[in-house]
């Protein structure tokens, strides 16, 4: 009843472009995970303290980030864009959507984390005479970077693993391509098991280095 | 000297301090006492800024506290304050929890920072635990860090709020310590406080607070032995 017989050469002949879709795959992850840093912290900030239109804003990316597929989100880049006359490339259909994602989901990691220092904090600083901006750079912001570290490599590993969905809008990151391949030689189980393994690595690869870099980071 | 006039503030609509006039003495101890939410707290809070008054005033050796071209940040390096939650801050070390204002506020140099921090946690006894984080530090020993953190600052003032309400009962003890210590070396304290004991043994005077007022003040002796207001005999009748 199992008469499969696997054929492992086709794609360890490819396997020098899969590695290279992996780095690909690993730049856009990047990417969107440091712009998604920047705007979820701002997103957060504004959702804290500013009231308004651009509270809203900050609101409904952030509601519509968390609580719609991520696939959604990639089709409303490529194809929603696309049906008002804004085409953009594979490359930034992915970028954008995983951008408006991870910044959504962080920016309530920011919003906890802020939350989770205690105002006395802000006052004890300030009572020593510290600045309001002494007393976030110094005080709050290195005590909220600790609470939303993990959060963050979490969202780091969830980028890499999200960013396969780039194969559904033509992008030839690593799933695009291991399906490119897949679908010329038919091995299809072989390909997908093979970048499974490569997903796992890259993601492994990210756990260790985020435990290594917490450690050197946090002694208290 | 600190010199409050007439004094009003309000949360919203709750009015908190009715009116307060003070004149706290260069080398003064003065504890203040009362029940909960008679405003004794929110007085210091008044005193280095951290809260806005509505009307009145606080002076801090003739400078305005909430005048509107005080530079608040220098002022309140006079106006050392120790708080009821220690607020050590947790990702630093000892030393660098007293450090840090030093060279971040007063412009020291690293090594002149980490000096003077170490000095002062001598100073309080923690002179082994400069290089532990707070986390490893009981509460009396967290509250000893931030009166050490405190007077790295070199202020002329120390307001203490509730310095050892949050203390488990044994450690109570190691803090109203140093308190005395600092009193005893002639530093201006107010000391909002529950410990009559300590209120009664070092203060120069006692100020009895109740409902935003200031009922009645005086050395220790009258305070406790022969209160004019009613509600101070009150007061201290239940907490004995």
């Amino acid at each position: 009843m199992f008469d499969y017989n696997f054929h492992w050469r086709p794609v360890m002949k490819n396997l020098p472009d899969l590695l290279e879709a992996a780095l690909l795959t690993l730049q856009v992850a990047v990417l969107a995970m440091i712009l998604g840093i920047v705007i979820g912290l701002g997103l957060a900030l504004i959702r804290l303290h500013m009231r308004g239109p651009l509270r809203w804003l900050a609101s409904c990316w952030v509601e519509l980030a968390r609580n719609t597929p991520a696939l959604f989100q990639l089709f409303f880049f490529g194809f929603g864009l696309g049906a008002f006359g804004l085409h953009l490339s594979p490359y930034m259909i992915v970028l954008t959507g995983l951008t408006f994602n991870c910044a959504g989901y962080l920016a309530e990691n920011f919003r906890g984390g802020f939350q989770a220092v205690p105002d006395t904090q802000l006052r004890a600083s300030r009572s020593l005479g510290m600045t309001a901006w002494q007393a976030y750079t110094r005080i709050v912001i290195p005590q909220v970077l600790r609470i939303v570290y993990h959060p963050i490599t979490n969202q780091m590993v969830w980028a890499v693993l999200m960013s396969s969905l780039g194969m559904l809008v033509g992008f030839r990151e690593l799933s695009g391509e291991t399906q490119f391949f897949a679908s010329r030689t038919f091995r299809i189980f072989e390909y997908f098991a093979v970048t499974a393994v490569i997903y796992y690595v890259i993601v492994k690869i990210i756990l260790l280095g985020s435990r290594l870099l917490a450690s050197r980071l946090f002694r208290y | 000297m600190i010199q409050i006039r007439d004094l009003h503030k309000y949360f919203g609509t709750l009015h908190v301090l009715k009116g307060i006039d003070l004149d706290v003495d260069k080398g003064e101890v003065l504890s203040v006492i009362g029940a909960s939410g008679s405003g004794k707290s929110t007085l210091l809070y008044c005193i280095n800024g951290l809260e806005p008054i509505q009307q009145g005033s606080v002076e801090v050796d003739g400078t305005d506290v909430h005048a509107k071209g005080t530079d608040i940040n220098k002022l309140r390096q006079q106006l050392g304050m120790v708080f009821q939650q220690w607020n050590s801050f947790p990702h630093l070390t000892a030393l660098e929890n007293v450090a840090l204002a030093p060279k971040i506020v007063k412009g020291k140099s690293k090594a002149e920072a980490r000096e003077i921090a170490a000095q002062q946690l001598k100073h309080v006894g923690l002179g082994e635990k400069l290089d532990v984080y707070p986390s490893a530090l009981s509460g009396g020993q967290q509250q000893r860090l931030a009166i050490a953190r405190a007077l790295a600052m070199e202020p002329e003032y120390m307001l203490f709020d509730e310095a050892t309400s949050a203390l488990d009962p044994e450690l109570v003890g190691e803090v109203l310590e140093t308190m005395r210590m600092l009193a005893e070396e002639g530093m201006t304290m107010i000391c909002v406080t529950h410990e009559m004991g300590f209120a009664r043994d070092v203060s120069d005077r006692v100020a009895f607070f109740h409902q935003g007022v200031m009922e009645e003040i005086g050395p220790p002796a009258q305070i406790f032995g022969d209160a004019q207001s009613e509600h101070t005999r009150k007061f201290l009748a239940n907490v004995r």
